[in-house]
């Protein structure tokens, strides 16, 4: 046995602690308190009945069984059924499905174009900024569901135009909040020592000030995905969103305003399912925002 | 021809202007010193030479630059690029922040000689470990691994060396290499440097506000006063026979250890800022020498031996 014993040794233990382990770490950190884990569980419920969405619904979300319309919760339609004798717990499981995804892809969409026109704002600076920031501003200065209205009127009722009506209605927060971190961090001196080192300009912005700056972003996209939940529900409660038969919690809150007192149970639960994701959502975008310790980051923008 | 050349040197920041006059050349194997206090230029000159004026919105008024007997004054940006960290490495002031965090050691080196001299991530990664081996780097290839929060100051700043070498430079610019570290580091580190510019036969620009750095490494220095350069020459002139009053005031200000009795000379007031810089000899102020003739006129240069000295009493016995 060999009595050397490395002057590193004592660091060697947390030499693999990559990027990945980092970020897994504080992901973790985030299902640490049980507000964590409350929020965070019923979300990744919440993702997962939207998948399995055709194994999970008892009934056909489109059956209709004009029978048994306007029946109360019991068995077997456990959360009653609506007006046309639909099943209402297959609906709000499938809506799970539609209000997720065109969140998700609209705040995708919306991601990628603020951190886009974000970092080239904040990289080149001058005219081209001013310009890009001066229109996103303007985008900011209406309401969100002013601009989502303006959408769908030029494109027309569907998932399609209130997708692109919530990735817009977003995108100034996010290339506000790219903008913000790259023009820090352009500061900093390792982007001086990268530049004295002769690094070309795509190499500084792709491999430096990027992933620098995406942590912040990744966490209010999906604290976003939670006010797109909101956007689309609105939206298909005025009948601009999802079309029928498509299931959405809006629409289906929308329908049920007609039998407010006859039977609201159709009005009830998928409105309580829109807030309890909202909430869950919010709750764990904040231990993530807390695990991370970005909190000054953000307030930065 | 000396390796790197600055002649009477001018910068401008719209109509201020920072740094004029100043003047330097260093060769193979030869280390120069530019020292004087904080705000007197020093690293203005630093970026002037890497060619960073531009992006902090300066610009070369006056003189030239000369690399290997290439003009640099009016270098376009994209053959710049190919001298800074190519042909020409900086040491930044900092290492604590130097050093991307969300990279490891190794391929923020390794980047260096992929980029500069065109190798495989292999053969860099190769080269990177050879670099650390020759800085004393124990175990370099466990350091490749590792992330720059997981390292001491002096190790980032190594690994910042590291970095300018990677690409082979013939000069080397050290900005305070070692303001940031503690004493004992700071002694293995300029080492480091003298042993580097002997092995590798670079020449190395050496910017310090420490006399006693200087008298250590360097075989010339110049003397920084307010954008200035007040007094050049070899470093045994300079220090045996200083004759600007600011380069003896500097060296007054050297601790010499002894009985503990003796009381260190400070230099009274401060650097004037950019926007008041006085007329005359920019140290006239401060001076204990000061007469009339130096509120009005700037002196001119007035060689003594090996070195040179801008004042109107160098060479008059106080």
């Amino acid at each position: 046995m060999t009595a050397t014993i490395s002057p590193l040794g004592r660091f060697a233990r947390i030499k693999n602690r990559s990027l990945g382990a980092l970020s897994r770490t504080s992901v973790g950190r985030a299902f640490s308190s049980w507000i964590g884990k409350i929020a965070g569980g019923f979300i990744i419920l919440l993702v997962l009945t939207a998948i399995f969405a055709p194994w999970i619904a008892p009934f056909d979300y489109a059956a209709q069984d004009l029978m048994n319309g306007n029946q109360p919760p019991g068995w077997p339609h456990l959360l009653g059924t609506d007006e046309f004798g639909r099943d209402v717990l297959s609906r709000v499981i499938y809506g799970a499905r539609t209000s997720l995804s065109v969140s998700a892809t609209a705040i995708a969409i919306s991601i990628t174009a603020g951190m886009t026109l974000g970092a080239a704002a904040g990289y080149f600076g001058g005219l081209f900024e001013r310009v890009v920031m001066t229109i996103v501003d303007l985008t900011w200065s209406f309401p969100d569901i002013l601009i989502a209205l303006i959408f769908v009127a030029i494109i027309g009722p569907g998932l399609t135009s209130t997708t692109f009506a919530i990735a817009i209605a977003y995108l100034a927060q996010f290339t506000r909040l790219t903008r913000a971190q790259i023009v820090r961090l352009k500061r900093e001196t390792f982007i001086e020592a990268t530049i004295n080192l002769g690094a070309k300009p795509h190499h500084i912005l792709f491999r430096h000030l990027l992933p620098n700056a995406i942590a912040p972003v990744i966490v209010v996209g999906m604290l976003a995905i939670g006010d797109g939940i909101v956007l689309e529900a609105t939206l298909g409660f005025f009948g601009l969103g999802a079309q029928p038969p498509t299931p959405s919690w809006g629409a289906m809150m929308s329908s049920g305003t007609a039998q407010l007192f006859l039977s609201p149970w159709v009005i009830i639960f998928p409105g309580v399912v829109v807030a309890v994701t909202v909430i869950a959502v919010n709750l764990f975008g904040d231990e993530l925002i807390s695990a991370l310790d970005i909190r000054e980051r953000l307030r930065g923008s | 021809m000396s390796m790197l050349s600055v002649r009477d040197l001018g910068v401008a920041f719209g109509s201020i202007h920072p740094l004029s006059g100043v003047s330097f050349s260093v060769d193979r194997g030869q280390t120069i010193g530019i020292v004087g206090e904080s705000g007197s230029g020093k690293s203005l000159t630093a970026m002037s030479v890497m060619g960073l004026l531009p992006l902090i919105g300066g610009r070369i008024t006056d003189g030239n630059i000369e690399f290997d007997g290439q003009d640099l004054t009016n270098l376009p940006e994209t053959a710049y690029r190919k001298l800074r960290g190519g042909r020409i490495g900086l040491i930044t002031q900092n290492p604590m922040t130097s050093l991307d965090p969300l990279k490891k050691i190794g391929p923020q080196v390794d980047a260096v000689a992929i980029l500069h001299l065109e190798m495989t991530p292999k053969e860099a990664r190769a080269r990177t470990e050879d670099i650390l081996e020759t800085l004393r780097i124990p175990e370099p290839a466990l350091i490749c691994d590792r992330y720059p929060h997981q390292m001491s100051g002096g190790m980032k700043q190594r690994i910042v060396i590291a970095m300018a070498l990677a690409a082979d430079p013939d000069v080397l610019i050290a900005d305070e290499p070692t303001t940031a570290l503690d004493v004992t580091v700071q002694a293995q580190i300029i080492r480091l440097l003298d042993d580097l510019v002997k092995e590798r036969d670079l020449a190395l620009v050496l910017i310090t506000h420490d006399m006693s750095v200087v008298a250590q490494t360097c075989d010339k220095v110049v003397v920084m006063y307010a954008g200035r350069a007040l007094e050049f020459g070899t470093v045994e002139t300079i220090f045996d026979a200083p004759q600007h009053p600011y380069t003896q005031a500097l060296i007054g200000c050297i601790p010499r250890g002894g009985d503990g009795t003796a009381k260190l000379d400070g230099i009274p007031g401060t650097v004037p800022t950019v926007m008041n810089y006085p007329k005359g000899c920019p140290f006239h102020p401060r001076c204990t020498r000061a007469q009339e003739i130096c509120t009005t006129t700037q002196p001119e240069f007035t060689s003594y031996g090996d070195s040179a000295a801008a004042c109107h009493f160098a060479g008059v016995a106080p």
